[in-house]
């Protein structure tokens, strides 16, 4: 493809790359987060949603620096995961990965426990009259039935990925091909004088990839609303 | 499969305190809203963890509080029919009803499945998602979906009362099948007296959360004493008779315990029992065999009780042969023909209708309601 440059392709391709890993990586747990903030009554519920929604109000520069200071290479976290796993987040992909599902947390939560809540506890109970045990009725109904919610809320989650900067930036910096990500190019190729040229395509291709995933969601969210509307 | 009952709890401004025994067949919870019938079934499912409560279905305890045994709701092998069907909307018809059976470790029983399918005449809708179903519709795979999750009782919240007359008349039938088809006991929540009279062996009558009285339906329905439970107007016997005869005229003739009684013309033959329902207000009184009058069922019977309260009216408990049946006349009238218990007279009973059409007759009756739908 002419259309980009070499350069601009590694961005991109970094960003859906770091975007994915951060939406796949994040949705289980967003929803088993949800479930518990919709369903389960317990000791620092509040705390924890608390905690949940921090990085959708703190400055995203803050939270980047939170994350320095937790999963830096000599951070208390940061430095176990490495020695133990072998895993490293400062300066990696991987670390805007994290950073990047971190960001998007707090709206795939919101958006799961949204649909969580509209559930009729009603056809659950139905469920368990029939034999189901309880992991299975979530299974079989609950989970089924926000399956609009969990596409809404992993489209949001994605697109918070592919836009993610201030966190990203102040984490894992801005290494071409390592973690420059879409805004952090664009970013980069607006401080160099002729750089405005990459920085339109690649916004091009921002605006793009949003698009897609905003009517892709949509389209999916639609059909399955429309399989359980019977029609 | 007997049944036995016994719930204690305690909610703000209410307390629900039941103990009640039932012998196989349809027992019928009976009450005004508010007398606790939902919550009673919800404990009796496990929906609800009351204070108190200790149920047991033939030989097998559900729970019980004294010795700290709960089986939680998907381990009581209870099908239960609720008030708004509850089906999956995310799951067609067929998977709806079969869903009990992926837990019940009973796979594969086509022939099952075939059966409630053609009983209940939902063959049709297999393939539907239930948003796509109409009210009745979606009451009779809700029947299907509890029946086939293979249940040792079948509890039934006002499976009626969210559809219209229409829908309630669709559906009355395929209960009625129910309950000579299968011999899984039931507990039936209605506060419709014409379904009790219609469907019920054993009525159990709750009021504000206290049980006012137990017992099987001709003899709980035509205890004088209860009728305000049921309501003045709904109050009335209920007594089995045999069809004699069907005459070229278009009456029915029918033998019940206290003499002949005439109805227009029902689709039973000739030797079937049916339960037939007399209303108190339907039943005049007459000391004398009353002759020259166009009533034509006219029973001789002995007054065992009267009881009257505040109002004009007096409810009069009458024995013919072996039925009861309930008069509702005035105090004065009561005065003015100097009844007391023992008094022999003649009740005139202006209409009599079929509550229900029983076992046997139930194949041409349901072949008949079958063509109408």
């Amino acid at each position: 493809m002419d259309f980009l440059s070499p350069e601009e392709w590694t961005a991109v391709a970094l960003s859906l790359r770091v975007s994915l890993w951060a939406t796949v990586v994040a949705l289980p747990l967003a929803i088993w987060i949800a479930v518990l903030l919709a369903r389960r009554e317990f000791w620092g519920k509040q705390l924890l949603n608390g905690i949940v929604h921090l990085p959708l109000i703190l400055p995203p520069v803050v939270t980047g620096y939170m994350l320095l200071l937790t999963f830096g290479r000599r951070a208390p976290v940061g430095s176990w995961l490495a020695d133990t796993l072998g895993l490293v987040f400062a300066f990696r992909w991987t670390g805007a990965a994290l950073a990047a599902g971190i960001m998007g947390f707090p709206l795939m939560v919101r958006a799961i426990r949204l649909a969580l809540e509209s559930v009729d506890p009603k056809l659950e109970q139905a469920a368990a009259t029939l034999g189901a045990p309880r992991i299975w009725v979530f299974v079989t109904v609950t989970l089924p039935l926000i399956l609009p919610g969990i596409i809404a809320g992993a489209i949001l989650g994605f697109a918070k990925a592919m836009g993610e900067f201030g966190a990203t930036i102040t984490f894992v910096s801005n290494i071409p091909g390592q973690t420059q990500t879409l805004p952090s190019a664009i970013y980069a190729f607006l401080q160099v004088p002729g750089g405005e040229a990459s920085a339109l395509r690649l916004v091009a291709v921002s605006v793009t990839i949003a698009m897609a995933a905003l009517i892709g969601s949509e389209i999916l969210a639609r059909r399955a609303t429309k399989r359980m509307m019977g029609t | 499969m007997s049944l036995s009952i016994s719930i204690q709890h305690r909610f703000e401004g209410f307390t629900l305190d039941t103990s009640f025994e039932a012998p196989a067949g349809v027992t019928a919870l009976f009450g005004s809203s508010g007398s606790g019938k939902t919550t009673l079934v919800n404990a009796v499912a496990g929906l609800l963890r009351t204070d108190q409560a200790r149920v047991q279905i033939g030989e097998r305890v559900l729970c019980d509080s004294a010795k700290g045994l709960f089986l939680p709701p998907h381990k009581r092998r209870i099908g239960y029919v609720f008030q708004e069907g509850r089906l999956f909307p995310h799951l067609t018809v067929r998977h709806n009803l079969r869903y009990g059976r992926w837990f019940s470790g009973r796979r594969g029983d086509r022939t099952e499945e075939a059966r409630v399918v053609d009983m209940l005449g939902i063959g049709d809708l297999l393939d539907r998602r239930p948003g796509a179903l109409s009210g009745g519709e979606k009451q009779r795979v809700a029947i299907g979906r509890a029946l086939l999750s293979q249940p040792l009782l079948l509890l039934m919240d006002e499976p009626l009362a969210a559809l219209d007359e229409a829908r309630k008349a669709e559906i009355l039938p395929y209960l009625e099948r129910l309950q000579d088809e299968t011999d899984i006991p039931i507990l039936y929540v209605s506060h419709s007296v014409a379904e009790v009279a219609r469907l019920a062996t054993t009525v159990v009558l709750l009021d504000k959360g206290k049980l006012l009285k137990t017992g099987p339906t001709a003899q709980v329905m035509s205890d004088p004493a209860l009728a305000p439970a049921f309501g003045l107007r709904e109050a009335g016997s209920v007594l089995a008779a045999t069809v004699t005869a069907h005459h070229a005229d278009g009456l029915t003739e029918l033998m019940a315990a206290g003499g002949q009684v005439f109805l227009p013309r029902i689709g039973v033959a000739p030797g079937n029992t049916v339960r037939l329902r007399i209303h108190a207000n339907d039943v005049m009184l007459s000391l004398d065999r009353p002759e020259r009058i166009s009533a034509l069922n006219v029973l001789p019977c002995k007054v065992t009780a009267i009881r009257s309260g505040g109002g004009p009216g007096a409810m009069v408990q009458l024995k013919a042969g072996q039925d009861q049946i309930l008069a509702r006349i005035t105090k004065r009238s009561a005065t003015l023909l100097d009844l007391h218990p023992g008094s022999e007279v003649f009740a005139i009973v202006k209409s009599v209708s079929v509550a229900q059409a029983d076992i046997g007759a139930r194949d041409q009756s349901m072949a008949k309601s079958d063509t109408t739908t």
